[in-house]
């Protein structure tokens, strides 16, 4: 038998990506073996699973052998609480990292997803206006490449500029230049205290917030057709700090202080089967923005703080109209991102939908980005298809 | 014509002859930076006025298969900005534009040569500042500090080069004007902006910098405390990281380097000091306040014997001016010095800092530290006498040695510094076969000739003479008075 029969398994009715079925299925236990899966399946194409909770987001895989599946390769390898670092395992469930004993790593992603995934996603909530993204808190990373090489970048400490960052590169790539097997982040103490500030306000007195001292770690909008937009600050530090900033929010909001986050906090605005949108743009452009999606008939959320929103459309209907209304509201959008020096990605869509928009829109670099995919995956199978510009 | 004769006449053509430099004595003024022991004349200096002459000066580069060097303000610590004998050095000194300043958006819009204190100061006026504040940041430019991924004291909080970033545009090594990222968050496709920060001039020559603005602090508050000894100190450092407390900075300074500093500036630090820590904070007032109360209270816990509190902006700045100091005060105490940079895991200072003085025994010199405690950042000053026959080679070995501590604990053999020529060599003992071949994929896909600083960065072959890692005395920006180091 052969390395790759011995590792993979016939694919079930499950295994499938964006509806597109798998052949086989993988789920290495570690990077060795992973290394060895990798080798292996040269020629086939690939597309990895994480938790699987946002799998069927993006474009359908151009072609697909075989899923890999992280779901084995989990664990906290070392917490080095002194050093505020850790090193987990790719497939290790966020809700695991959330809360380590005393400290956390500050990334807003489902507790279901994977350390992989969401690095591989660049996932990121409403705290990365304090904390950053995945990006800035992903210091080591092991990768098993396309052709079967296990390499590492970075290390495991936070302050580093020996080679290339190849860190940042793999972050945010969709699994399209190799398989995550192990990540390093940096953590951040749990604050003594947080609270939050809930006003009804436009999303234009957010910059009132930026402006202040109140050193906000989150700064939420909330908008959707005929409701009244919603702010939400969240103040974290020592308990006397949070309760005098709190405080100060709330009179320059005219809005309470609470304990508690409202509901629609890091939930993302559209439901199974909807249409959603991540729209970016400078941070004076985000009243604008906001309106003009909420105006096509969009709720809006995100960070009014970071300048990432998402807007999401509620399924609307079937067959060819929907498609004309996704088309426009894209497009509208798109319009308006652009307007705003930001982008507008398509993250889902219904089936029959999805086919007919473009998911990344315009994306600057593409030809060297096309390069870069060139040296590592030169036959294109890692996700084909999945990524920008066809990649 | 020779080739070279050849490719000034289509530069000057190209870009206008006053910005090409051929003269002996005009290039010899470029011929190294920060690193001075590294000496190589360029056969062209290109002085581009847009990114347009950029790209068309790479573009004749490529054309005649000519390497290029870009240079920011040439004060690089590890050689990175050293010309190439036979090559094109592009200088970014004609490109000192602020375009563009928008507190609102947070973010300003800048060229590469501009000087990094220039963009605190274009955004003081409106409550906002740049927050990666290298110690040469009255005199280092932007694209230096992109290319080297630079950070400062305040990085410990704030963070890199590379998270102040948002937007490049960048001229590839083929000639070709490329945006990466912007003024917003999270462009789609791969991040090659997080790539060609820290890339050290091997992708290509940033040409626009989108950067990203701060919020001043409502408050700051500066601390030194005393200890016996360095273990101390590196214990207090911990015992406040655990407190959940994250200061803007946490720098630390051993007997030896306060007696420099003492000697060169009469910073008056507590007498019997076996060790000094500075201790900032800064944000809102109340906030501040209760975690400086904790500070003070967990570095008398661990043994502070005296803690001097600013109590304004003149006490705060006496306190650092010890600090800021100390690399050039080094040459008060020592003729010759090297200076590393190496970085580990801060929990593993006490053990580092004990091996380091045994390896400095072992080899019969003497070594300074002065570093980010707070980030591990080791920035030891292997102090030498040039004059003495194999004193130079003993310190050298001592500086290699640091490194491999580094290594051994699972840190890196540069935090800030860069790798350039000076650690090409090193790279193989931090990096597998298999991982620097991986960044050679990101060097192939962008720079596939190797024009775009050759020799940088990945272990090549040793120049022929080349003294490692070694400078005589202080360094001419200190005698100056412009930079100061941390
Ligand atoms: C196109 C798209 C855009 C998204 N954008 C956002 C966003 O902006 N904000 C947000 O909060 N969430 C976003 N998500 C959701 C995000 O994927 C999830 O929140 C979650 O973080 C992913 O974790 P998971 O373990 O469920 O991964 P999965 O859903 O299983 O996989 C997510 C992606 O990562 C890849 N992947 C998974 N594990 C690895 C690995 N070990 N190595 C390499 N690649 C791997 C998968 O192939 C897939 O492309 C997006 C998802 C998609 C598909
Ligand atoms: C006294 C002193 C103190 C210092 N303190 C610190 C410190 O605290 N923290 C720190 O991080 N560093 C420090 N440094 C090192 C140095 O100042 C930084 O590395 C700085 O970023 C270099 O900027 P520069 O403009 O001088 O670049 P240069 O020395 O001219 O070049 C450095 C590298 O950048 C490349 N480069 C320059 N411009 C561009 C461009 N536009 N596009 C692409 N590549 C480019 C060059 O090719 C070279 O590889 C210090 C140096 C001195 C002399």
């Amino acid at each position: 038998m052969g390395v790759l029969d011995e590792l993979t398994t016939k694919a079930g009715g499950e295994d499938a990506v964006g509806g597109v079925p798998a052949r086989l299925v993988a789920a290495p236990r570690d990077t060795t073996e992973a290394a060895a899966l990798i080798s292996a399946a040269q020629g086939l194409s690939v597309v990895i699973r994480g938790g699987g909770t946002k799998l069927d987001w993006g474009v359908p895989p151009r072609e697909l052998d075989l899923i890999i599946d992280t779901r084995r390769l989990t664990g906290v390898v070392e917490h080095a609480a002194g050093d505020l670092i850790t090193v987990v395992r790719a497939g290790t469930p966020m809700a695991e990292l959330h809360d380590l004993p005393g400290q956390q790593l500050a990334l807003d992603a489902p507790p279901a997803a994977t350390a992989g995934g969401t690095v591989a996603a660049n996932a990121s909530g409403p705290r990365r206006l304090r904390y950053g993204t995945a990006r800035d808190l992903l210091i080591g990373i092991t990768v098993v490449r396309p052709d079967g090489t296990i390499t590492k970048a970075g290390g495991k400490v936070v302050k580093n500029v020996a080679g290339y960052d190849l860190g940042k590169l793999y972050t945010g790539a969709f699994g399209t230049l190799g398989l995550i097997t192990e990540c390093v982040f940096r953590l951040h103490p749990v604050p003594a205290a947080a609270i939050f500030v809930r006003a009804t306000a436009p999303p234009g007195h957010a910059a009132r917030v930026l402006a202040g001292q109140f050193a906000a770690s989150a700064c939420e909008v909330n908008a959707a057709p005929g409701a009244e937009p919603e702010l939400a600050v969240l103040l974290e530090g020592t308990p006397a700090g949070v309760r005098e900033r709190a405080a100060a929010v709330a009179e320059l909001l005219d809005g309470e202080v609470s304990g508690t986050a409202p509901e629609w906090w890091d939930v993302l605005p559209w439901p199974d089967g909807g249409v959603g949108i991540k729209l970016t743009g400078r941070l004076s452009q985000v009243p604008a923005l906001v309106a003009t999606a909420v105006g096509a008939g969009a709720t809006v959320r995100g960070s009014a703080g970071a300048g990432v929103l998402y807007a999401g459309f509620p399924p609307d209907g079937e067959g060819a109209d929907a498609v004309v209304e996704a088309g426009r509201a894209v497009e509208l959008l798109r319009a308006a991102a652009v307007r705003a020096c930001g982008h507008a990605v398509v993250l889902t869509a219904p089936d029959g939908v999805r086919d007919t928009l473009d998911m990344w829109g315009p994306v600057p670099g593409l030809e060297l980005m096309r390069r870069v995919k060139d040296q590592f995956d030169p036959h294109y199978r890692f996700a084909p298809g999945r990524f920008v510009g066809g990649i | 014509m020779t080739g070279i004769d050849a490719l000034a006449a289509r530069l000057r053509a190209a870009i206008g002859s006053r910005r090409v430099l051929t003269d002996r004595q005009q290039l010899r003024t470029y011929e190294c930076d920060g690193l001075a022991h590294y000496k190589v004349i360029p056969a062209l200096v290109a002085l581009p006025g847009t990114a347009e002459q950029v790209a068309a000066v790479v573009r004749e580069c490529a054309a005649a298969g000519v390497p290029f060097v870009a240079r920011g303000s040439g004060t690089g610590l590890s050689g990175g900005a050293l010309p190439h004998a036979d090559g094109v050095l592009i200088v970014t000194s004609q490109l000192r534009e602020i375009l563009d300043v928008r507190p609102e958006d947070e973010r300003a819009v800048v060229q590469p040569g501009v000087i990094n204190l220039q963009v605190t100061k274009a955004a003081t006026p409106h409550g906002y500042y740049y927050a990666p504040d290298p110690s040469s940041q009255q005199i280092c430019s932007i694209g230096g500090n992109v290319a080297e991924n630079s950070g400062g004291a305040h990085c410990l909080k704030y963070g890199f080069t590379t998270n102040h970033v948002t937007g490049l545009e960048v001229v590839t090594p083929d000639g070709d004007l490329v945006r990466l990222g912007g003024p917003a968050p999270d462009t789609p496709g791969y991040d090659l902006l997080g790539a060609f920060v820290g890339s050290e001039g091997t992708l290509g020559v940033a040409t626009e910098v989108t950067v990203k603005l701060t919020r001043l602090p409502e408050t700051v508050r500066t601390l030194l405390a005393a200890f016996g000894s360095t273990d101390q100190a590196g214990a207090a450092t911990s015992a406040i990281i655990a407190a959940g407390v994250v200061p803007a900075a946490i720098e630390m300074m051993d007997a030896l380097a306060i007696e420099a500093a003492e000697a060169a500036v009469r910073c008056g630090y507590p007498a019997g000091a076996g060790a000094v820590l500075i201790v900032e904070l800064d944000g809102p007032a109340a906030e501040v306040d209760a975690q400086f109360d904790e500070v003070s209270a967990l570095c008398a816990a661990h043994g502070a014997f005296e803690t001097r509190i600013a109590a304004d902006d003149t006490e705060r700045a006496l306190i650092w001016r010890g600090r800021k100091s100390a690399f050039a005060a080094v040459g008060r105490i020592s003729p010759d010095y090297i200076v590393q940079d190496g970085v580990i895991p801060r929990t593993a200072l006490p053990e580092v800092l004990r091996r380091i003085g045994e390896v400095a025994a072992e080899h019969g010199v003497r070594v300074a530290n002065v570093f980010h405690a707070g980030d591990g950042n080791l920035h030891p000053l292997v102090l030498f006498d040039d004059t003495v026959p194999g004193q130079a080679d003993r310190a050298e070995t001592v500086s290699g040695a640091i490194l491999d501590l580094c290594i051994e604990h699972g840190g890196s053999i540069t935090g800030e510094h860069g790798v350039g020529v000076d650690k090409a060599r090193y790279m193989p003992r931090m990096f597998s076969d298999a991982d620097l071949d991986t960044m050679q994929l990101v060097r192939c896909a962008f720079d596939p000739d190797g024009i775009a600083n050759p020799g940088k960065v990945f272990p090549t072959p040793r120049l022929c003479g080349e003294r490692p890692g070694r400078r005589q005395g202080a360094h001419p920006l200190h005698e100056q008075d412009v930079a100061e180091v941390f």
